[in-house]
Parts: C-alpha cells; structure tokens; sequence
C-alpha cells in the first residue's frame, strides 16, 4: 500500500494522469479535432489513427527532448516540422506496405498528422524544456489519451452508423443505420456531446 | 478542359465539398478565431491568398522537381517545408513593404503554417491529378469555402451570444460544434449541385 502510494505521488506518475484526463488534448486544451472527428466513422481507422499519432508523438518528443539545448529559438518552429514529417512519412509507408486497405481509407489524413496540433503544441509546451524521461511519460500518455477519445467517438458512431463493431454485424436484422452518424455532422454532434460531459465533470468552463 | 468544368471544379470546392463542413479540416482555427467577425474577415484573406499560393508553388515543386527524380516519398516533408518558409517570407515581405496589409491580418499568417487546410489541399492535388489551372481553381475554392464556413460560424455565434442562455458545459467549443453540425446539414443540401 505504501509502495502504491509512493507511485502515486511521484512527478512521472502526475504527468502520466494529466495527459490522461485533467490536460487530455482533445477535451481540455481542443487540439487535433480535424483528425478525431474525420477518420472515426470505423473503429478500425481510429485505432490505426491513434497508435499513428502516439508513435509520431513519441519520437517527436524524444528527438526535441534530446536535442533541446542545441536547438536554436528562431528556427525551433521548422526544426519541430522536419522532425515530425519525418515520422510521419514513416507511418504513411508502413501503413501502405502492411495494411493498404486502411490507408486508403485514410486517405490524404495520414499526411495531415503533420499538421494535427498535438503534435506541435506537446513539443512547444513539453518536450523543449523537460528531460528526456518526462518527455516520453508525457507522450505515452498524450498519445493515450488521443486514442481513447478516438475510441470512444467510433464505437457510437460504428454502431449507430452501420450497426457494426470492427466490422461485425451486432444490431438485429430490422436496424435501420443511422446515415448521419457515418458523415460530418454526426462527428460534430457526437463531439460536442462527449464535451459537454467530460467538462461538466472537470469544471471547466469558458466565457 | 472547357470553361464550364473549371466553373463546376470551383463550385464543388466551395459548397459540395466543402472542407470544413465535409471533410472536416482547419477545425482549431475555425473553433478559436470564431468568435469575433471582424478577425474572422481578417483570417479568410491570409487564407485565401497563402492556400492558393502554396498550392501552385507545391504543384511546380512536385511535378518539376520530386517527379523527374523520383522522390515522391518525401512529399509531405518537402509540402510543408515549402508552406512554412513561404508564411515566413510573406510576413517578412508584408512587414517590410505593406504595413496596412500586415497589420490588418499579419497576426494571422504564423498560425496558418499549422492550419491542416493548407496542407490538404496540397495532398488532395496530388492525389485527384490536377493540372496547373485546375490545382489554381481548386485552392481557390477550397480556401473561399472554408474562409464561408469561417465566417457563418462567427456572423452566428455573435448574434447566439447576445441572446442566448448557454449551458456553461458547452460554452466555447461545443457550442461551435453544434453549430457546426448544423452547418453541415444544411450544405448537404448542395450535394445534388453536381452531378
């Protein structure tokens, strides 16, 4: 019990949880909303889509972390670019080697990881002034947090859109599939259902 | 490539297609700058001049340059390249020269290098195979689409926060999304525009 406690106060332990749900990128602080709401229609894409996201991030953070103190200020913006294009060109050939039928279901949005602002902001607010080891607590758990969200956003919108779940028929017969939960506005709806929830328990709130 | 279809390419990437409201791209700009009509009007003018502009540098860079040497590989990482220093260049040369224009939408140009629009619209242009005019037609379009899209959402929220009573929940950014989702319906109606 004690051990346990001791877990639970360490700095790695408070990051870890903080990525995860007081600061989770898509709730807290409404980053990478484009992709989270774009490739959910298919539990299938959201995961491909989280683990992507949660790799580059993990190596963005580990290149910026190690190099912080030779990056000069000026140029960090474009250093943090190449870095991340650079996994993410990456994700995209592994992607078209192993699984082609996903990646063309992706479509033009695994490119677009490049500009999903997790991945820039976690290395402008993180990864340029914490060391190594907290960067890469602080993106396990970032990337987590991206992927349970997208999870969350798919199963309803598979489930209600193509009475499916990874592909499975679980609706009865007589289910008439909801149109709207496959397309833009469903995303959008479902997005801001998930949001009024998740910032009525955490008490935050805006003007 | 008649006149007709370059008019139909235009009108499909502002209202069927839009790409905001359909495929569902530039969303933490259009959540954060929305909520002030004046900055959004600001915002649609740097996007429409950056995004067609880009769009035609990184056509010739691609076809000239990436193609002849086999490097399509390293198209995402030679796309954005280009679009940063070419938002840095722009701020420089606005700065220097054409101080009204920076100061009426200078402050927006930074966060245009991590707007995903600027980036799709090169990544659609390689993958639908368009020509240089019609690469030109289609990033104009998107960019007056998504700049539309920008500036409903701002008109609307302006007027639902002089009268409405909006739970605290979903003030700010689930208000928008709503809103958003609405939008979408409603252009939905334009999908049988073209055939």
């Amino acid at each position: 019990m004690i051990r346990f406690k001791k877990i639970l106060y360490t700095r790695s332990f408070r990051i870890f949880i903080t990525g995860l749900w007081r600061d989770n990128p898509i709730f807290c602080m409404v980053l990478g909303i484009c992709s989270s709401l774009a490739v959910t229609n298919r539990i299938e894409n959201a995961i491909t889509m989280g683990i992507g996201v949660t790799f580059v991030l993990i190596a963005t953070e580990i290149i910026i972390s190690s190099l912080r103190n030779y990056i000069p200020v000026r140029v960090r913006m474009i250093t943090y670019m190449t870095v991340i294009s650079t996994f993410v060109i990456v994700v995209d050939r592994i992607l078209k080697a192993y699984l082609p039928k996903i990646s063309e279901a992706l479509g033009p949005y695994v490119g677009l990881i490049i500009t999903n602002c997790i991945l820039m902001g976690r290395a402008e607010a993180f990864s340029i002034n914490h060391t190594l080891k907290e960067s890469i607590i602080d993106a396990i758990s970032c990337g987590l947090g991206y992927t349970y969200i997208l999870l969350l956003m798919s199963v309803i919108r598979e489930l209600l859109g193509f009475g499916t779940l990874f592909g499975y028929k679980v609706m009865g017969a007589n289910y008439e599939n909801c149109i709207a939960m496959t397309i833009a506005p469903g995303a959008f709806f479902l997005l801001s259902i998930y949001l009024w929830i998740f910032r009525t328990i955490l008490k935050r709130t805006e003007n | 490539m008649g006149n007709t279809n370059l008019f139909l390419l235009f009108i499909d990437a502002v209202f069927v297609r839009n790409i905001a409201l359909v495929y569902i791209l530039g969303m933490c700009p259009f959540i954060a700058i929305s909520k002030n009509l004046k900055t959004s009007f600001g915002m649609a003018g740097a996007i429409i001049f950056v995004v067609t502009l880009t769009a035609m540098l990184n056509w010739f860079i691609y076809h000239f340059i990436l193609i002849p040497t086999n490097s399509e590989i390293f198209s995402f990482l030679v796309f954005i390249i280009i679009i940063a220093s070419t938002v840095q260049f722009i701020e420089m040369v606005f700065d220097r020269y054409f101080p009204a224009l920076y100061s009426a939408f200078g402050i927006f140009l930074p966060l245009i290098t991590v707007n995903c629009i600027v980036l799709a619209v090169s990544l659609f242009m390689v993958l639908r195979n368009y020509n240089f005019i019609q690469t030109f037609v289609y990033s104009l379009g998107t960019a007056c689409g998504w700049s539309l899209a920008l500036i409903l959402m701002a008109s609307i929220k302006e007027k639902l926060y002089l009268v409405g009573d909006i739970p605290s929940g979903v003030k700010g950014p689930g208000i928008t999304m709503i809103i958003a989702g609405l939008l979408a319906f409603s252009f939905m109606g334009f999908s049988g525009v073209i055939k």
